[in-house]
């Protein structure tokens, strides 16, 4: 068995190699990825499914199209975002030759997290490659199914040295943090956020982290609200709760809060059949751990919809909460769970001061017919990205950069982002070895003609 | 926690939204620079007191430069501000998707010693433009400027959302206890670590703008007389005490050989024959600065110059010739008016040397054939380059200007200033209506829908049909 210190070596070697420099290197990589993704699908959904209990088509949507798309979209634009960029000149630089050069950072870690472990591997993985570094992937442990494919898979498409997965949970984590990286990226909660840049601050190693955080969902009387709670209802029960971008709660009038209720309902109706629990499409809590956590969360707490649940298959119907006291437990930390507690708020001002005395979130989500009323919340508040009128959404959209502020986290990715985030952009600059006339004005003795130019 | 009042005088301004507006932004980047403009001659004095900083270069780096960054900032802010909008996909063509430039919030800047006023004016003028509260700390190490800083500049902007701390270490470790929702630091590794270790406890973002030993590369083909003075000037300037200045050149034993009457020659021409007595060259800023760079005169031997003075804290601009790797001038970063000349065979060899140090701020390559200027470009990895001078890429605000590995974790200058200081907000603003269009996501699940999705949302290759 290897030490981390010789899988972080063997990648380090691989790097100085100079291999992963060129682009067709590169682009051949990413087309072993996606020959990878479509060759190795059925085994890919049936371990989403085993870790997770994702049906098929949900798995796809999800974590395969996604995939794709950010492979395809690497691999036309590659030789586009990889070329140098020449930059304006000033009057000493006129006849130089000014531009950026993307240039690989070295070896880079990525930490993937159990809830679509799959694409929340690939996604950074696709960026780091195309960037031309040595990757090394950790995936969660706790989606042990997909860790162990990816484990399998990669070393069968991709170079083996530059591109390494180790697998193992707490312990072996820790010890591949006090090896030297060129850039890690988390993606998972704060506390551990927090022990990662900790660990990178060692080596000062810049890091993205992809935290998470209660995302707000502000409900306005003047909406369609059949068309509003069906929005909410998909983003907030998809993969059983378990997403960083899930709208966590809702804040809304109180006067529209039972309405609300009805519509939700309504839609998991449409959803999920009468028997939730037999719908292939609806999802399971990851493991009994979390299953215990979001338990306590509904002590007490009025269950106008749902609540029921069965240990076993760590099951817990899609469940709403009403009139819920921000004070109490499910307000404190981020459910990731199907409960939906709805705190009423008598306008949009009390509903901006709420989620501002809060950590800035990683997704706030504001429905209204009202344009001024969405400008306002998007000016008063901050978080990692929003949705105007639906969920989830920005996340998907190819220009926006995705990422988190404050506890929510720091840096971003997707697409072009995440070619950048493992780029580093050196600044060049080529003069003339000749026309030394210019550079006179600059030398000693001073003069003040350099101070007119 | 002695700061913690401060702190949450100023988390609360930016809570009232009061940096908010682009006019109270422009308001206080426009008193900066009447900061600059009134109080120029306290500037330039200050600096000569603390490091004997000519007023040439004085007027150079802490004043035009910094309204230079002023100007580019004032005239361009509007524009920076703006929403960017993004390319949509098929789905998406009703609603609007932009990035928003948010402000972190209360922010801290660590300014260093050598160019007291440009290195936490220069972050100050993009946190102010990107709409922050700011806490200063200048270095208590000038301490001139420290005075200056700390008396002045409230004159001119809002006490309430920007203020200036002053000490030293411990005051900086009670400070960094805060949280803070950006940090940005310059200085050296070691201090770096201890900042980010601190930035994470709150989950901090930073930017920490280090060193490191920035290699010059002198081919054999080049026009040794500019090669002399380019390099001189990087290397002398602010007597060596410059993150980005040439620290020690690579080169082969024929071209040390003839380099050496030209350096010479440009020394004298620059400082006189009696460089102590030229105004023109700066002292080290302390003792402690001072015995330390004496030390490394034993390395190698002394070929230019070599004389000091410790009254003065006078450095003479020295040149040392046959510099071996294992030599006391090549452990550390020089920071000093020491150019040490390590020879090398050739290019390769040179760029190998270079590999196998750790990533530096700045690399410098010399030569009239360009391919050996891009050889060296490509085949090393540093913060920035410079083919064929010194410094100057740092003087051009359409280039990042930042480092990698321990030189560096982020970038700054121009709009990359503004940049730092924002969060880049991905927003997305739908129609209520189409909720036709979103019906193939939602549950129940099906091959059909999953067809639909498919269609509507990939990236196919360019030249592939599109057919269903």
């Amino acid at each position: 068995m290897e030490t981390m210190q010789q899988v972080v070596g063997r990648a380090r070697a691989a790097f100085n190699s100079g291999r992963s420099r060129s682009l067709e290197f590169r682009i051949q990589q990413l087309k072993a990825l996606e020959r990878m993704v479509n060759e190795r699908e059925k085994e890919i959904l049936a371990a989403l499914k085993a870790d997770l209990h994702k049906s098929g088509p949900d798995a796809c949507s999800h974590e395969i199209l996604g995939v794709l798309r950010d492979l395809v979209l690497a691999m036309e634009e590659l030789p586009s975002w990889a070329a140098p960029q020449p930059v304006k000149k000033d009057v000493l630089t006129i006849r130089d030759e000014a531009y950026v050069r993307h240039e690989p950072l070295g070896v880079v870690l990525i930490i993937g997290a159990w809830n679509y472990p799959f694409v929340l591997v690939m996604q950074p993985l696709i960026g780091a490659i195309a960037a031309g570094n040595a990757v090394v992937v950790k995936p969660s442990e706790v989606s042990e199914n997909t860790a162990r494919l990816v484990a399998e898979l990669l070393p069968q498409y991709l170079d083996k040295d530059l591109y390494t997965v180790v697998t193992g949970g707490v312990p072996e984590t820790t010890e591949l943090l006090t090896q030297r990286f060129d850039h890690i990226l988390y993606t998972g909660n704060s506390s551990v956020g927090r022990i990662v840049m900790a660990a990178a601050a060692k080596h000062l190693t810049p890091v993205t982290l992809e935290l998470g955080g209660k995302s707000p969902c502000y409900i306005d009387k003047d909406c369609d609200l059949t068309v509003a709670c069906r929005r909410i209802t998909w983003g907030k029960y998809m993969n059983c709760g378990q997403t960083c971008i899930a709208p966590d709660y809702i804040l809304c009038d109180p006067s529209i809060q039972s309405k609300v209720v009805e519509n939700i309902k309504e839609t998991l109706k449409e959803f999920y059949g009468e028997d939730v629990k037999s719908s292939p499409d609806y999802g399971r809590i990851v493991n009994k751990r979390h299953f215990k956590r979001i338990l306590v969360l509904l002590e007490g707490q009025k269950i106008a919809h749902g609540g029921e649940t069965d240990e076993a298959s760590c099951f817990i119907a899609p469940t709403i909460l009403t009139d819920v006291s921000p004070e109490s437990k499910v307000m404190e930390e981020e459910i990731f769970g199907p409960v939906l507690p709805i705190v009423t708020v008598k306008s949009v001002e009390e509903a901006i001061e709420f989620i501002n005395l809060r950590e800035k979130p990683l997704a706030l989500y504001v429905f209204s017919n009202n344009k001024q009323l969405i400008k306002r919340v998007i000016s008063e508040t901050s978080s990692g990205g929003m949705t105007a009128n639906d969920v989830l959404m920005h996340s998907v959209v190819p220009g926006l950069p995705f990422g988190g502020v404050g506890h929510s986290g720091m840096g971003a990715y997707h697409g072009k982002y995440s070619f950048e985030t493992f780029s580093h952009r050196r600044a060049c600059l080529i003069k003339d070895l000749r026309m030394e006339m210019v550079n006179k004005v600059r030398y000693p003795p001073g003069s003040m003609e350099m101070v007119h130019l | 926690n002695p700061y913690a009042g401060l702190v949450s005088h100023l988390r609360a301004s930016w809570l009232s939204g009061k940096t908010r507006p682009m006019e109270y932004r422009m308001a206080q980047l426009e008193a900066l620079g009447r900061f600059l403009d009134d109080k120029k001659q306290e500037i330039l004095e200050a600096t000569e007191l603390d490091m004997g900083k000519p007023s040439f270069e004085a007027f150079f780096s802490e004043i035009l430069l910094c309204k230079n960054e002023l100007n580019i900032t004032l005239n361009n802010l509007y524009h920076w501000m703006k929403d960017e909008h993004v390319n949509k996909n098929l789905v998406m063509q009703l609603d609007s998707a932009f990035i928003r430039k948010d402000p972190y919030g209360v922010v801290l800047i660590i300014a260093p010693w050598n160019y007291p006023i440009h290195l936490f004016l220069v972050p100050l003028i993009g946190a102010i433009a990107a709409g922050n509260c700011v806490i200063v700390k200048p270095s208590e190490i000038s301490k001139n400027t420290e005075r200056l800083v700390a008396e002045t500049l409230s004159c001119y902007l809002d006490s309430d959302c920007f203020a200036v701390v002053t000490g030293g270490v411990p005051e900086t470790t009670r400070l960094l206890e805060n949280k803070f929702d950006y940090i940005f630091f310059t200085g050296i590794p070691p201090v770096g670590r201890i900042v980010m270790a601190a930035a994470a406890k709150h989950l901090t973002p930073v930017t920490l703008e280090l060193g490191g030993k920035n290699p010059c590369y002198v081919s054999d083909t080049c026009d040794v007389t500019n090669v002399a003075r380019r390099v001189a000037w990087g290397r002398f300037f602010n007597a060596g005490q410059t993150c980005v200045a040439p620290d020690y050149l690579l080169c082969t034993l024929e071209m040390q050989e003839k380099l050496m009457p030209a350096l010479r020659e440009a020394i004298t021409e620059f400082f006189g024959p009696n460089p102590q007595e030229s105004p023109d060259f700066g002292r080290m800023v302390s003792d402690k600065q001072f015995q330390r760079i004496r030390a490394l005169l034993g390395s190698g031997r002394v070929a230019i110059g070599g004389q000091t003075d410790e009254a003065e804290r006078y450095i003479a601009p020295t040149v040392l010739a046959d510099v071996l790797p294992s030599d006391p001038a090549m452990q550390e970063e020089i920071f000093g008016p020491i150019l040490p000349i390590v020879v090398v065979a050739n290019m390769d060899e040179a760029i190998d040397f270079i590999n196998a140090r750790p990533r530096p701020l700045a690399v410098y390559a010399f030569s009239c054939d360009s391919k050996v200027v891009n050889q060296v470009l490509e085949r090393t990895s540093s913060g920035g380059f410079c083919g064929n001078d010194t410094l100057m890429h740092v003087t051009l605000t359409s280039l990042p200007f930042g480092g990698i590995g321990n030189s560096s974790l982020g970038k700054y200058h121009g709009k990359f200033t503004f940049d730092t200081f924002s969060h880049h907000r991905g927003c997305l603003h739908r129609s209520m209506g189409l909720e036709a269009l979103n019906a193939p996501r939602y549950p129940p699940y099906t091959q059909q829908k999953l067809g639909l999705l498919t269609a509507a949302f990939e990236v196919k290759r360019r030249g592939t049909c599109t057919l269903l």
